[in-house]
This record gives structure tokens, sequence and C-alpha cells, in this order.
């Protein structure tokens, strides 16, 4: 059994909750509108960003990202294009060798299937391909999510781009992430698949005043803790944090890491926390099979054998393509409960 | 095999085909130009022909061929200012690369992946030619990316208002891909300053012209896109040169793309791996080279009376010494240092 609505929103009180704790100099904002605030600072500065993507411009994109942007910044710099991933990849793949920052946004991760041979066999490689003489530093905006929207619509690829060396890929689980990420992104030299996630764009919570970028690295630790790490980036990250307030309230102290980069991959960070708990759950909402899940399991026994007490626990999706009907959309996507399960299990 | 590609013209309902003898009238290139045209098309062929002695040596591990394709590839080269225009070539395009100014050497420090290479430093196959200095775009094994990519560069040249065109070229192989759609799509839809060029040579690896698509002739796509589609004898440099100069003249004045097909015949198999007797005659071959493209293009030098024999003597002594020049030099080049493999994944 797993996510409910109410689960849902009850983990956007408490990001909201989060937020209001902390102080002077920051501001609470929106996943979408930290976006928005990165987008926005990044072309007012840069005439070469331009935006690229299905819907983006008088319709203000399907997620609503960058509702108004094509009114300030004309249809130049903000192109709606036809329905074609690969074109799209493409001609931003040309772009950024030539000169500009592309900023892509495909409508889903699902639909980023249609653009994978620009996105691997050139994206990736290009700077290598020519000794380094091109870059391609574009900035692929997508996202990842589920929500009734049955098989081919709700699927969490991160993993499959997290293998391709040459590519970034980040996944940020808060507004402060969501745009101190996507500004290094779109200020770096490398292509980056920044991924969103459907389900928290609505999310709150505090950033920096004024401007500021994160590079792109490093996990972060969102709660400390004693008994047991919980590992997760993107939703999952949220999920852990709701499961690990449960699990405070029965005597279980959890550090929550939210992972924030898929690749490059912080290990150190976990096996530091692993070292003090010896215990490590990951959560991921993707099917665990050859999964991030899989190899973070694998890379921290490397280093963190002796620390640990008990065999790792992954929670992931049960392995079936995901089904349509609510009830049983929930059956699949794991939820706090999962959480909860695997971490006695480790205990 | 489609009727102007052998030797006619063709008139097809939507597209143009050049008649070869209107090809030497209105020509703005000058006996020396066509004679520099020609030697291209004699250094292309040798060190084409060099690259596969070395492969059936054991120096270079995997060839592919231009050899057939020079004349398309002369024409439309000369029509294209080098100094500032973009080049996303296909791996047959080694006419181009050089005319665009790769050297002999850089092309066999690729072939023989050897320190030094300017294309890759050793990373990228043979015949994926890249430079930026040159702005040469390396191409992509899996055929016809390259089509999606060069919109893009023209549309970063249109944002910036330059006075720069891009030519990228496919073989019509590639244009089966869903690329060679949306690329096409994309440069009509925002009159991309584009030349593409299907260099057509009848095979996709060993698929005939007629198992690959349903149409006669690759031209007639451009319809779909509401550019012009030109068809011309690939074997004819000076034709091409001619069609080709009209297609860059239009993307110049910002009226947007053209689809060019040079209608051609390979003379190797696909690659150093492939035994191409499985699938075409030995007849066929030997009929299309009766028409290479340096006997049709010497014959149209010779008729204009700008080449003699001494002369062509002349240049074959040059390109020998060049070939023999790159060779030497690159088999004497150092294999790429160790560390290569693992730098430059990231540019930081």
């Amino acid at each position: 059994m797993a996510s409910t609505l109410a689960e849902l929103e009850e983990m956007q009180r408490e990001a909201a909750k989060g937020a209001s704790r902390a102080s002077g100099g920051m501001r609470e904002v929106t996943y979408r509108d930290a976006l928005r605030e990165a987008i926005t600072e990044e072309m007012d500065k840069n005439p070469n960003v331009l935006l690229l993507g299905e819907d983006i411009g008088a319709y203000g994109g399907s997620y609503v990202v960058t509702r108004g942007f094509q009114e300030k910044y004309g249809r130049k710099r903000v192109i709606d294009t036809p329905i074609a991933e690969l074109g799209i990849v493409g001609v931003a793949v040309g772009a950024a060798m030539a000169g500009l920052k592309p900023i892509v946004e495909l409508m889903t991760i699902n639909f980023s299937l249609l653009a994978i041979d620009q996105i691997v066999n050139h994206a990736a490689k290009i700077h290598y391909m020519f000794g380094g003489q091109f870059t391609a530093p574009l900035v692929i905006r997508t996202a990842s999510g589920w929500g009734q929207l049955g098989a081919t619509h709700s699927q969490t690829f991160e993993g499959w781009y997290a293998h391709v060396p040459g590519l970034r890929v980040v996944m940020p689980s808060t507004p402060r992430d969501a745009k101190g990420f996507l500004k290094a992104a779109v200020q770096g030299n490398d292509p980056v698949m920044f991924i969103e996630h459907s389900l928290i764009y609505r999310n709150r919570g505090l950033i920096p005043d004024g401007e500021y970028i994160l590079p792109l690295e490093g996990a972060e630790v969102r709660k400390e803790g004693s008994d047991v790490t919980i590992v997760s980036w993107s939703r999952g990250a949220i999920l852990a944090m709701g499961a690990a307030d449960e699990l405070e309230r029965e005597g279980i102290s959890s550090e929550v890491i939210d992972m924030r980069v898929l690749r490059p991959l912080d290990i150190d960070t976990v096996a530091k926390s692993v070292a003090k708990t010896n215990r490590l759950v990951i959560v991921e909402e993707s099917w665990r099979t050859m999964g991030l899940g899989a190899e973070i399991a694998a890379a921290v026994q490397e280093v963190a054998f002796d620390d640990l007490d008990a065999p790792i626990g992954r929670v992931g999706s049960i392995e079936v393509p995901m089904p349509y009907a609510r009830n049983l959309e929930r059956i699949i996507i794991p939820g706090k409960d999962e959480v909860i399960q695997a971490v006695k299990a480790t205990l | 095999m489609t009727s102007v590609g052998s030797g006619g013209t063709a008139t097809i309902p939507g597209i143009r085909a050049e008649a070869p003898d209107a090809a030497t009238s209105n020509l703005d290139l000058d006996h020396g130009q066509l004679r520099a045209m020609f030697e291209l098309m004699l250094l292309a062929r040798a060190l084409d022909e060099r690259t596969w002695l070395l492969n059936r040596a054991g120096r270079v591990s995997f060839a592919i061929s231009g050899q057939g394709h020079e004349g398309a590839q002369a024409g439309l080269g000369y029509a294209f200012d080098t100094s500032k225009d973009w080049l996303h070539p296909y791996y047959r395009d080694l006419t181009l690369v050089l005319h665009w100014g790769m050297t002999p050497r850089d092309v066999m420090l690729m072939n023989l992946s050897r320190k030094g290479d300017p294309n890759s430093g050793g990373r990228q196959m043979p015949g994926h030619y890249g430079s930026r200095r040159l702005r040469i775009v390396s191409s992509s094994s899996p055929v016809a990316t390259q089509i999606a990519q060069a919109p893009g560069i023209a549309l970063a040249s249109k944002l910036r208002g330059e006075d720069v065109v891009t030519l990228t070229c496919v073989g019509e192989g590639g244009t089966s891909e869903g690329d060679f759609h949306e690329g096409l799509n994309w440069a009509s839809i925002h009159r991309l300053p584009v030349v593409f060029c299907v260099q057509n040579n009848h095979y996709a690896i060993s698929v005939p012209m007629e198992k690959q698509m349903a149409v006669r002739h690759v031209a007639e796509r451009a319809a779909a896109y509401n550019m012009p589609g030109v068809q011309v004898d690939g074997t004819d440099a000076l034709a091409v040169y001619r069609a080709a100069r009209e297609a860059v003249a239009r993307a110049r004045r910002g009226d947007g793309p053209t689809l060019l097909e040079t209608v051609v015949y390979r003379f190797t198999p696909h690659s150093s791996d492939d035994d191409d007797r499985s699938y075409r005659s030995r007849e066929e071959v030997e009929e299309w080279k009766a028409r290479d493209p340096l006997i049709v293009t010497r014959q149209r030098l010779q008729a204009l009376g700008a080449l003699t024999d001494e002369q062509e003597a002349e240049m074959q002594s040059r390109v020998k010494a060049s070939v023999d020049d790159a060779t030497d030099f690159a088999l004497a080049a150092p294999l790429p240092d160790p560390e290569e493999a693992v730098t430059h994944v990231y540019a930081g």
C-alpha cells in the first residue's frame, strides 16, 4: 500500500513547515517559481540562452514553468516546437555546439526516449569525441512522475541517463536546489539532464534572497539521525522525510540523505552516514532491477562493508508497467509504509 | 537506378533536374578554380585508395569510402564560403572536409588514430571528421542525426544575424530515419539557412532504393516541407556546383533550406567490413565506373579548354607526394597517450 493524495498533501505541508522554520535572508517560493526565477535570471543575463519545447510559448508549458516567457523574451528566444523530441534535442545540440545555450523542455521523461539517441550518442559524447574541441552545453528539463497517467507516461528513467558518462544528471527535491542547480546547469559547459517531478511543482520551500548557484555535485543530509540511514532523491527524498518523522515517534532515529545529483554520485556522504548508523535503506520510485539503488548499494558496500550491521534495504516500484486505475497505481508505487517496513527490517 | 542517375535529364513533377549540358554555361569559376576543383577530387580519391590499402595491410582497422562521390562533393564545396560556412558532414565526405581545410595529414592521423589527430585525438572512428577551427562537426554512426542538428547550427547563425550557411550531407539510406523528417521540417518552418544534400548512391549498405522508399527520387520529398527539391547528376561536379550555388544563394537571402539530391555511385563496399558482391553485380559496378566523376569532370574541363594532359600529370604528381607525405607522417606519429582515454569526458 502506498501514497495517497492525502499523503502527498501532507508532504507538501511538511515541506512548507520546514520552510517556515528558517530565518532571515530567505523567502518562500514554490518549486515551479524557483525554476522560473532561475530561467529568468539566466535569460536576462545571457542573450544566448533560449528555450525550446512543445507548448512552452503561448501555452506556458505543460507544467506552467514557462508561462509569460514568450511575451517577455520574444518568439526568437522562446520557441514553440513541433512534436518532435528527437528534432528538438537535435536542434539544441547543434545550437549548443554553435555557441547558444538552449534550455530544452521535454514534456515528460517518458518522451525523452524519442530523443535518447541525440542525448546519449551526441550530447553526452561531443566533448569527448572531438577531443575537447566542442562542447554541447544544453540543459534538458524534463519531468518524471506519475498520477494516473498509465504505463507509458508514469516512468522514472533517471537511472538510464545516470548510466552515461558525459552527462550530468540532477533531480532536485527542493525549490532551493531546483533554482541553484538550474542556474549552474545553464552556466556550465556540459550537457545536463535536469529532472523535475510532476508531483512537487507546487511544493514550497525557502530559497536565499538574491542570486545564488549550487554546484552540480554532492548529496545533502536532510535530517540527522543515529539508527538508520535512508537515501533517496526527488519526491522519494520527501517521502523518506515523512517516513523518518513517523519512525521518530516510534523512537527510531533516521538520518535522511537526499542524493540530489545522480551523476556524479556522492557515495562519500552516504558512507559517512552509514559509519554512524550501520544501516542503510535506499528508496526509489523506479523499478529496483538494474536501477540506481542497486548501484548505490554496491558502491556503499565497497567502501563501508565493515560498517554495515544488516543487509542494505531497498524500496522501489513493483516491477510491472504502471496501471492507470488509482487503486492499482497505489499498489505499484512505494509509499511511507513500505519505507517504514524496510527500515524496521534492518534493525 | 533513377533516370537522371544514368545520365539523362528527368522531368519530375515538383522537382527540377539539372541537365548536364546546362552545367557548363553560366559558370563563374575560372580555369584555375576548375583545375583546383579537379585536383581536389584527385587528392580525395588517392587518399581514399591509400586508406583502403592501409586497411588491407592491417594498419587501419576501419575504412569507409567516398570513392565515386568526389564530383558531387567538389561541386557542392565550391558553392560555399569555407571561411565562414559550417559543414556537418557524413562519413563519406572526405572531398568536402579537404575542401573545408582539413589536410591529408589530419585525415591520415585520424585513420591511423595517432597522437595529434586534430579530429578527436584518436577517440573517434575514421570518417567521423570534426574540427571546431574549420567549423566541421563530427557526424554520428547512427545515420542522419546530423540532419536534426544542422538546423540548430543554422538557428544560432540566424539568431546572431550572421551571414553563415550550414551544409549537411547524408546518404539516401539516412533519409528513412525520423531525423531526416524532423530536421527538414524544422529548417523549413524557421526558413533556416541550411543546404541538405542527399548523396544518393542507391544502396543503404545492401538494401536497394526500391526497398528503402516508395518514391523514385529523394528530391520529391522536398515538396512535403515546402522547400525546393533539386536532383542533379552527381558524377558531374560542374552540374552539382551550379545547383548548389543556387541553394546557397537562396539560404543567404533568408529564403530557407533546399533539398539537393546528387545521384552518385559508391565504387567500394559500404565499408572495409562488408563484401558488396552479395548485393550488387560486377556489371553494374563497371557500368558506373565508366561514368566515374573523375572521368566526367576531366571531360568537362577538357571541353572547356581548362585542362591539359601536362597539367593533369603535374596534379597527379603533387597528389601522390601529398598522400605519401601524409601516410609517412601519420605512420611515424606516436599512439595517443594512455591518459587520453579518460580525458575530455566533461568540459567542466
